[in-house]
């Protein structure tokens, strides 16, 4: 039940999907109540997984979509790895019902500027899509644009929208591409031409939207001759591996703590500089628990001399997330209003208790939702946040 | 077509609209240069007693039950007579709510060139202000009478104000039969709430705050500075706080000692508002942003990280 | 009930605006066009009131890059009829050639009401509607905040400062310039547009060429010039804040 995998090539058929009560998937469920209790925020939804399915069987769709707390959904998955009949009920159920409520035209306001901002510009911020290589400068480090390059690289390195454009998460792409260069690998970005990978947009009920971004993508990658993509943003690695194949653009792809990890023997030697602390692993979502990739970053971590790893109370596959996916990186002041915590706040006092000195993550979503809970968490204000490329580069001299 | 540069009062309830008096104070200035006179026109229903504070040579009042509130129907019909029959050099209104409405009318039914968001004419040139405030435009001022709709931001409301007056005249009102478009009647703002428009201090904020509870950062910040909260239009419409405390061309215009701009671009439409201000301090992650050019002080360090900090730094002063 | 909407399409001030080599316009290559915000609001508007009482809206655009994806996005939410108008808009438009080429195509669909944005923000020379309605020898009134309609008769609130509003009534035909519409402009999923750009057709009508006048000529045009930037404070936000502080103290603020 652990490291359950989203079956591959699982797309969400618009149009000609019977209804959501009609999936054969759904009627598998035996009602154990085991989704809605694990559901990090199930105690506030009108309609959690088991109970939704209970309605729908009963024919109230109109029930359940006119309530909006399936926007709560953060697409985490647990809901799917505990399921004892294996029903993919983050992408069958969850996602599904958001579509209808698209399309009923109940959004939160946030969300839906996110989703316009995606389709105008490539980007959920709004930001111009020129601008997206901004971020290359400066620093010292150099960071190749593939343009019109021709030649064979090593690595198509998709940087992703948050990399790209927030502050606090460029300093991952620029320890990742230190860590690129000290290991000799040949690389280059899309630049102005990347597109948002699309992944949280299709879990947050937009596949047609998913689908317009992936044909943008495919265009661009299909420029270029490229070993492998590889990507520092699970959901960007989750979308290429498992949804991207099912539209035709087929491409070997690595997450970074993959990539790294198989060059582990040429790196460590590299690591020279001490980090004296305990550091905790916070799996992200989309790379353990749905992706079932968990020991490679530990590998990582463990090459880093004085480091010490500690496990916090929810790890690998119970990872408790941070709360981004979904949608629900763009939909923080909504949930807020109908929770009032934030997972990243739980997240927090758990590193604290493992007695963790730094988190470690490896997803662009973490780290500033992490960092703004040490603001608001007792006890967090010395508690580090950083990316595992950052822990990396820095461990280099 | 005579020099004379006339202008159109706008007022609503009793009270001059401030643009009213900036666009007095420019057509003093221009009529300085066509050796024209300012003829102030006051359209209304007993509504002359308002001209005595304004800055112009004569006042020409028209009143009529029928234009005791504005509609641009009866209003554009009595001035457009009146600028058919008169040819100034030019006609100035505030771009408003209502002066837009007219200058549109006025343009089209006279086939008169407009300059709409206009920020100062003069020497025979006129300038602009568009694109949410990241662009000026220049050009020359038409031969022919022109239009002009007016934005605060050249000439200050006093220099629009005159203790002498001007001469009146009341002028026959055509026939005002058969309008189409009816008064009923005023609907008031939600109430209830601080009158944003008498505080000293104002933690504006903007976009920037990104979300709701953030709102308690800039409470604690207002509370800190004994001031009051107010917001630009996103904010509002996000209903995170009430219309009451929206400042900008829709809402409110403000003249605090100091006006905090938080997270807040300066586009136009809230810019022309705050512009009474007497200390402007802006705080905003983009250097670009327009606000800065209103501002006395600016840093670009995140709203969301300055609020707290700053009044924890004001906390320390009272305390201290 | 007959509705048309007239829309355009605005530069993208996300983007940075570079004047031409000119200096008199923006430089056509680095503008990218997008649904003015007003029209959006107007379509919305539009969009209710069939909802309400029934009708036909027709949504009616200048081809410029993009317009379709707006034209489709519209039909999404429930426009009947899109007409494109081709025609030099490249060259260079202002509001009153835009009521121009826009008339005889309003005129043909007879409307009951012609809703459309209150202003552009780059509009120099008025607003659309405005001038439209003189075209159309009916009443105008704008910045509109909320629409019903019974017996021929439109009810409508006005904008005024300070969150003030007046009810007026409006005998129809009549144009109405929208600030907002009674509800945020909806969203449309992108499986929906596609799916309507399979069933729906934009009819393309010619505007020929565009009569420019009833605007003053442009000269010159630039960013503003900073006349007095404000003087920046660096530092952390503790530093920051610490600097402000002290300067509120001494201005007699704290």
């Amino acid at each position: 039940m652990s490291g359950t995998v989203v079956p591959e090539n699982s797309p969400n058929p618009i149009g000609e999907s019977p209804g959501l009560w009609g999936d054969p998937e759904l009627q598998h469920c035996i009602q154990c109540g085991t989704c809605s209790g694990i559901c990090p925020f199930g105690y506030l939804m009108d309609f959690p997984p088991s109970r939704m399915i209970a309605a729908l069987r009963a024919e109230m769709l109109k029930r359940v979509t006119s309530t909006d707390t399936v926007w709560m959904c953060i697409a985490c998955s647990a809901c799917t790895s505990v399921c004892p009949s294996k029903i993919p009920l983050t992408v069958n159920l969850m996602t599904r019902t958001k579509e209808e409520l698209l399309l009923a035209g109940s959004i939160p306001t946030e969300l839906q500027a996110a989703l316009e901002n995606s389709q105008r510009y490539g980007n959920p911020m709004g930001e111009s899509p020129r601008k997206r290589i901004n971020w290359i400068q400066g620093d010292g480090v150099v960071i190749p644009i593939l343009g019109k390059d021709t030649r064979e690289v090593d690595v198509l390195w998709y940087v992703g929208d948050y990399p790209s454009y927030h502050a606090r998460v460029q300093p991952t792409g620029r320890a990742f591409a230190r860590l690129q260069h000290a290991l000799g690998i040949s690389f280059g970005i899309l630049g102005n031409d990347e597109n948002s990978d699309g992944d949280s947009q299709r879990l947050a009920g937009e596949q047609g939207l998913f689908e317009a971004l992936a044909e943008r993508n495919a265009k661009v990658f299909a420029r270029y001759k490229f070993k492998v993509i590889v990507t520092t943003d699970p959901h960007a690695y989750n979308a290429f591996k498992n949804y991207y194949p099912s539209l035709n653009i087929s491409y070997p792809v690595q997450h970074y703590t993959q990539f790294l990890a198989e060059r582990i023997e040429v790196l460590k030697p590299l690591l020279k500089r001490k980090v004296n602390a305990k550091v905790a692993f916070h799996d992200p979502c989309y790379l353990g628990r749905v992706n079932g990739i968990y020991e490679e970053p530990r590998l990582l971590l463990s090459a880093i001399p004085g480091l010490t790893l500690v496990e916090m109370a929810h790890n690998h596959s119970t990872s408790l997330c941070c709360g981004g996916g979904g949608g629900g990186m763009w939909m923080d002041g909504f949930q807020w209003e109908k929770a009032g915590v934030r997972l990243s706040e739980w997240r927090l006092r758990e590193a604290l208790s493992a007695g963790a000195e730094i988190l470690a993550v490896a997803c662009p979503y973490e780290k500033p939702r992490f960092e703004d809970a040490t603001k608001t968490v007792k006890g967090a204000e010395g508690l580090g946040i950083k990316d595992l490329s950052e822990l990396l580069a820095d461990a280099m001299e | 077509m005579n020099q004379d540069i006339f202008v159109v009062i706008e007022h609503r309830r009793g009270q001059i609209a401030d643009i009213t008096y900036v666009a007095l104070a420019q057509a003093q200035a221009l009529a300085k240069e066509t050796g024209g006179k300012v003829v102030a026109l006051l359209l209304g229903n007993n509504a002359s007693g308002l001209a005595k504070n304004l800055a112009a040579d004569s006042a020409w009042t028209i009143d009529q039950a029928a234009l005791a509130e504005f509609a641009s129907e009866a209003y554009g019909k009595v001035l457009a007579g009146v600028i058919k029959e008169k040819s100034p050099r030019a006609v100035l209104l505030g771009d408003t709510t209502v002066g837009a409405e007219l200058a549109g009318l006025l343009s089209a039914r006279l086939g008169l060139p407009l300059i709409t968001s206009c920020l100062r004419v003069g020497a025979g040139k006129y300038m602009c202000k568009i694109c949410g405030g990241k662009m000026m435009v220049e050009g020359d001022l038409p031969a022919e009478t022109v239009l002009v709709a007016m934005i605060p931001g050249s000439f200050k409301v006093e220099q629009g104000q005159s203790a002498k007056g001007p001469e009146v005249t009341p002028l026959p009102a055509p026939d005002l039969s058969g309008l189409r478009v009816t008064f009923k009647q005023y609907i008031e703002p939600q109430t209830g709430d601080i009158d944003i428009t008498v505080q000293k201090v104002l933690v504006g904020i903007g976009r920037g705050i990104e979300r709701q509870d953030n709102l308690e950062l800039a409470n604690e910040l207002a509370e800190a500075l004994g001031g009051a909260v107010c917001a630009s239009r996103p904010v509002v419409d996000q209903g995170w706080l009430p219309t009451s405390r929206l400042v900008g061309k829709s809402g409110k215009t403000v003249k605090p000692k100091l006006y905090l701009a938080c997270g807040i671009s300066g586009a136009p439409e809230h810019a022309e508002t705050i512009t009474g201000s007497e200390m402007i301090i802006a705080v905003n992650t983009d250097p670009a942003a327009p606000i800065f050019g209103m501002a006395k002080y600016g840093t670009e360090v995140n709203m969301l990280d300055l609020m707290p900090a700053l009044s924890e730094a004001i906390r320390k002063i009272k305390g201290g | 009930m007959k509705i048309v909407v007239p829309i355009q399409l605005v530069p993208d001030l996300v983007e940075e605006l570079v004047v031409d080599s000119s200096g008199a316009a923006l430089d056509r290559e680095s503008l990218r066009w997008k649904l003015s915000e007003p029209d959006d609001h107007a379509i919305e508007q539009a969009i209710l009131l069939k909802e309400k009482g029934g009708g036909e809206v027709v949504v009616l655009a200048p081809d410029l890059e993009g317009v379709d994806d707006v034209l489709f996005a519209a039909a999404a939410k429930g426009a009947d009829k899109l007409i494109k108008l081709t025609g030099d808009f490249e060259g260079g438009f202002n509001e009153h050639a835009v009521a121009r080429a826009f008339l005889p195509w309003v005129k043909e669909v007879q409307p009951d009401l012609v809703l459309t944005g209150v202003q552009t923000h780059n509009g120099l020379d008025g607003a659309v509607g405005a001038i439209m309605a003189e075209y159309l020898a009916v009443p105008y009134v704008g910045y509109i905040s909320g629409v019903s309609v019974a017996g021929g008769k439109a009810t409508l609130h006005k904008d005024y400062p300070g969150g003030l509003r007046a009810e007026i009534e409006v005998a129809l035909p009549a144009v109405l310039g929208i600030s907002s519409a009674e509800s945020a402009p909806r969203y449309v999923p992108i499986s929906k547009v596609r799916q309507v750009m399979k069933t729906s057709r934009i009819d393309t009508k010619d505007a020929g060429g565009l009569d420019l006048g009833g605007a003053a000529s442009v000269k010159r045009m630039f960013p503003p010039e900073v006349a007095e930037r404000a003087t920046m404070i660096q530092g952390s936000a503790e530093e920051v804040a610490a600097k402000l502080a002290a300067i509120m103290k001494e201005q007699g603020l704290v």
